[in-house]
């Protein structure tokens, strides 16, 4: 159970648009309820309403990209990338072939990497070997917690169709996420990694990960006129015209003091 | 990497244990009766004693039987296989040293293979982490099979051959620590990788996921100890490598002084691995903490 499948029939995952996330966090939280209140034992927060601690199976990220300085731009601004990041449901998923009980497997069917609460010692050792800290204990239940992929949303004939994905895609209030099968080239998903140079975390790591990232568009380039509305608030008539300027005028002449002003 | 002090002590006594286990299943010492019960007495507390203490860092420790059933694929099932077989094995082999005077050496021979198996077994679960550079090199199996079978030979009271393999687990140990300072950069892992933003630039990690902390962070990011890395790794390197060979070396005269010195030999070598164990977890760097800007 616990050697992976030599080939899986469908690649189930996530594609995830760094260039529209906008790190709202939504999905973490929306990932947080379903699981919770779902399949297997919820997701525990210790001291939640002190030091917070919590199980997560999808987090949030933020990092900083700065440009290389060049003649073009030579003090290029600084770029924002949310990241949000849960388990990528690997080919090669190293967690699954640590497992010592079976409880980690990986479906043949959709590619889905699970565990098997009933089986999981907590020993962590699958949590050690994955790069991508995917996989949490739950101090509450003593077992291993991971994204499932929402696999009780996906085949779920009980919810109306466009709720049968997984929950974080469903809840992105900016379409940064995606799901579908990435061993069809055909779908969706597929063309949208083709299409935007999608990539691997880690690939170093050799665990070839389903999930793919698609890459921020580079910053666009900052003018010297940084604000671009200055040109349109700028005055354009220095003295007042018309019925203003007539009645500027007719003041001026009766006696009396004027505040500032000319003539 | 989080210094369990389960995980330190099962991996020290354990492999003190087997280390001796190996030698008594080879006959060295050649003993029986009472005599032969204290050495499999001693041995059978640290082994069995450190894989007690393993199962305190599981989750669900009323589950581990299940551990036994996944031995083709996984390190922590086949060393848990090992261990139950080799500690089978020699209690036969004990059986017939301690209660007939007879030492089987076949027997003594496959519970001696086992034995030194399940260290290597114990090596491997570390070893085959690409996750952690420091652990994923040859030099982590050749680190604990040394040390165990230095520890074994200093316990079976194998004066020249411990020496001898005091010394090699020391090299062993130095070479190490060398390579292994340098493994993390060396294994291409950087934060530019981890987040596929290399290309646009230098990455930071510039905000966590969360305010507070979590499993990850907790397990995997370990900083506190680390700043007094080296004065441990003297501490380590001395009291269990270099002090008991001065002893073994050192030409005692009566034999009291001699065994006395002995057990001053073999409890500095146990500290000093000890604090090396420690080392080895504290020390160990997980790419996962990349992602959060810490290593």
């Amino acid at each position: 159970m616990t050697q992976l499948p030599p080939s899986t029939t469908r690649k189930m995952g996530l594609v995830i648009d760094l260039d529209t996330c906008v790190g709202c966090h939504a999905c973490v939280i929306s990932c947080k309820g379903w699981n919770t209140e779902n399949y297997g034992a919820p997701l525990s927060d210790q001291d939640p309403y002190g030091d917070a601690s919590g199980t997560f199976l999808n987090r949030v990220h933020s990092f900083e990209v700065q440009p290389p300085a060049c003649d073009a731009q030579p003090s290029p601004a600084a770029q924002l990338v949310h990241f949000p990041k849960s388990c990528l449901h690997c080919e090669d998923a190293p967690c699954v072939t640590v497992c010592p009980t079976g409880a980690s497997y990986k479906r043949v069917e959709d590619g889905i990497v699970l565990v098997n609460e009933d089986n999981c010692i907590g020993c962590g050792l699958c949590a050690w070997s994955c790069p991508y800290g995917a996989r949490e204990l739950d101090l509450a239940a003593g077992v291993m917690k991971k994204c499932t992929l929402c696999v009780d949303r996906i085949y779920n004939q009980n919810l109306p169709e466009e709720d049968r994905i997984p929950s974080c895609v469903r809840t992105c209030p900016s379409g940064a996420r995606h799901f579908g099968d990435l061993g069809d080239a055909d779908s969706d998903v597929s063309k949208l990694v083709a299409e935007r140079g999608g990539f691997d975390l880690m690939p170093e790591m050799g665990t070839k990960p389903v999930n793919k990232y698609l890459p921020p568009r580079p910053k666009d380039q900052i003018e010297d006129q940084i604000d671009i509305l200055a040109p349109l608030l700028a005055p354009v008539t220095e003295g007042a015209g018309g019925f203003m300027g007539w009645l500027d005028k007719a003041l001026d002449k009766l006696p009396g003091q004027s505040s500032g002003g000319s003539s | 990497m989080h210094p369990a002090p389960s995980v330190i002590v099962f991996t020290t006594l354990s492999g003190l244990g087997f280390g001796l286990l190996v030698f008594l299943g080879l006959g060295l010492p050649d003993v029986s009766g009472l005599v032969a019960f204290v050495f499999f007495a001693i041995a059978y507390g640290l082994a069995v004693g450190g894989l007690l203490a393993s199962i305190f860092h599981l989750g669900r420790p009323e589950r581990a039987l299940k551990a036994f059933s996944q031995w083709k694929s996984s390190w922590l099932s086949r060393e848990g296989c090992c261990a139950v077989a080799a500690l089978l094995v020699m209690a036969l082999y004990g059986f017939g040293t301690v209660f007939l005077a007879t030492a089987w050496p076949v027997v003594g021979g496959i519970g001696a293979a086992l034995s030194l198996a399940t260290v290597f077994t114990t090596s491997m679960i570390y070893s085959q982490l690409k996750t952690i550079p420091r652990w994923n090199m040859p030099l982590t199996p050749a680190l604990f099979l040394s040390i165990s079978l230095a520890g074994g030979a200093l316990l079976a009271g194998q004066e020249t051959l411990a020496t001898g393999l005091l010394i090699i687990a020391g090299a062993i140990q130095l070479a190490y620590w060398v390579k292994g300072d340098q493994a993390f950069a060396t294994s291409g892992t950087t934060l530019a990788t981890a987040t596929g933003l290399g290309r646009g630039g230098t990455v930071r990690a510039f905000e966590p996921p969360h305010t507070g902390t979590n499993y990850l962070l907790r397990e995997f990011v370990h900083v506190v100890g680390r700043k007094h890395s080296q004065k441990l790794r003297v501490i380590g390197f001395t009291l269990g490598f270099a002090l008991p060979v001065l002893l073994l070396i050192f030409p005692f005269s009566g034999l009291m002084l001699k065994h006395l010195m002995a057990a001053v030999a073999v409890l500095s070598h146990l500290a000093g691995v000890a604090c090396t164990r420690w080392l080895f977890f504290a020390e160990a760097e997980h790419v996962v903490g990349l992602y959060y800007g810490k290593r």
